[in-house]
């Protein structure tokens, strides 16, 4: 059961000429959630970057057999679309039937009702990242590279968060969530940056 | 297999009607420097049927690239981009799709209109039919080679003049056989040659561009 998500071993990476990790390793099963702790600038995002494949480490070697989800600092919105189309449109970008169904109950859950027809750019920094996080609802990947998904949500937010997590975790998905605010799980792991 | 392509196309368009004022733009162009030309020129004179069809061409030209500059700039402010590219099938297909969708908004309105404007402009009557099957089998070979520019400069903000210079000299075979084949027609030879020649590039760049402009959005990432 205890299935690898991702395996990494000996990944360097240097930015702006500054070293930010040298051989690192790191490995997620399923039902594993990764803690990133660490001051700014200390490669948190990078690492998240190089996980997803969007940035090219200097060396190293990145496995992982599963679909992942990844959520950036950006949040993935078109402001002129609403949460509702921009989210049919994700969902849409891997090929996947999800009912309307779904995507309603999706945007109810983070609680933007009132607000799935409105264009993003009418929506509060808060509201964007509700809307954002709309696509962990409907994600079937097994792995989440979240990168401080708890950037300006009120407390409300902060334990859906916490509560999607926890069901992503029960469920045999994994997780690396770079953070400030610690996620209290019971036995999850740390990895700390630029120590 | 085609889910990603319309996927794009349908949300790239909604998303282009959003933005009415920016996508009528370069249409506005197209009419608006056309009509200087005939300021400039003057209607009565025997010169403006004969550049007429060259004219044409060079707005159409500048419309094509004032609308590809921001292609994906707005997508890789937003993040959008990030999750394109996170998905680990090939972006051609979506590729393709937001180009289809861009040029429904650029090039095809363009050729739409360009029968009125070669009239406007004075034009011989007899090149409107090339005209508008020149423009729209160029045009898109514009928007292509365009959007490898636009996915190089996308992560350096306002590349205006930089994406400029980059597309600049492979825009040129298109404009030369594509006017060429009016000219052919105002002197009444056979068009045949450039258009096969556009229909290659046409060709060419489908099947090609996407490949590049993927890989460039790749790199535009790395920063």
């Amino acid at each position: 059961m205890n299935q690898s998500l991702i395996e990494v071993n000996e990944l360097t990476c240097t930015v702006a000429g500054q070293r930010l990790f040298d051989r690192l390793g790191l490995t997620v099963a399923s039902g594993d959630v990764l803690e990133l702790w660490g001051p700014n600038g200390s490669g948190k995002s990078t690492l998240l970057r190089c996980l997803a494949g969007l940035f090219e480490a200097d060396e190293g070697v990145i496995q992982h057999a599963v679909g992942l989800l990844y959520m950036g600092h950006r949040p993935g919105l078109n402001e002129l679309l609403s949460p509702l189309e921009n989210l049919r449109w994700c969902a849409g970008l891997q090929e996947r039937d999800v009912s309307p169904e779904t995507l309603l109950s999706a945007i109810h859950s983070v609680g933007l009702d009132r607000y799935k027809d409105a264009p993003c750019r009418t929506l509060s920094a808060g509201q964007m990242r509700r809307a954002a996080l709309a696509r962990l609802c409907v994600s079937e990947s097994r792995l989440w590279l979240l990168d401080e998904p708890m950037t300006s949500l009120d407390d409300d937010a902060v334990a859906l968060v916490r509560d999607l997590i926890a069901k992503h975790r029960s469920a045999g998905g994994g997780c690396i969530c770079a953070t400030h605010v610690k996620l209290e799980f019971p036995q999850t792991r740390v990895l700390e940056l630029g120590a | 297999m085609m889910g990603n392509f319309g996927v794009q196309f349908r949300r790239d368009l909604l998303v282009a009607i959003r933005a009415r004022t920016e996508t009528a733009n370069p249409i506005a162009f197209f009419v608006l420097a056309l009509s200087l030309f005939v300021f400039a020129v003057g209607t009565d004179s025997e010169t403006l049927p004969r550049v007429a069809p060259g004219v044409v061409w060079v707005v159409a030209l500048f419309a094509a690239m004032l609308s590809t500059e921001n292609l994906f700039q707005r997508d890789h402010d937003d993040g959008s981009l990030e999750l394109m590219l996170l998905d680990s099938r090939p972006l051609f297909l979506g590729v393709l799709g937001k180009l289809l969708a861009h040029w429904s908004v650029s090039g095809l309105p363009v050729a739409i209109l360009s029968p009125l404007a070669a009239v406007f402009i004075n034009a011989p009557f007899e090149i409107i039919a090339i005209l508008v099957g020149t423009l729209l089998l160029g045009t898109p070979v514009l928007t292509l080679i365009g959007g490898i520019g636009a996915a190089l400069t996308a992560g350096l903000g306002r590349g205006g003049l930089l994406l400029a210079v980059l597309v600049m000299p492979l825009y040129i075979p298109v404009l030369i056989f594509g006017s060429g084949a009016c000219y052919r027609v105002l002197d009444g030879a056979t068009a045949t040659a450039p258009v096969l020649w556009l229909i290659v590039l046409l060709a060419g760049s489908i099947t090609l561009a996407p490949f590049a402009i993927g890989a460039a959005l790749r790199g535009s990432q790395e920063y």
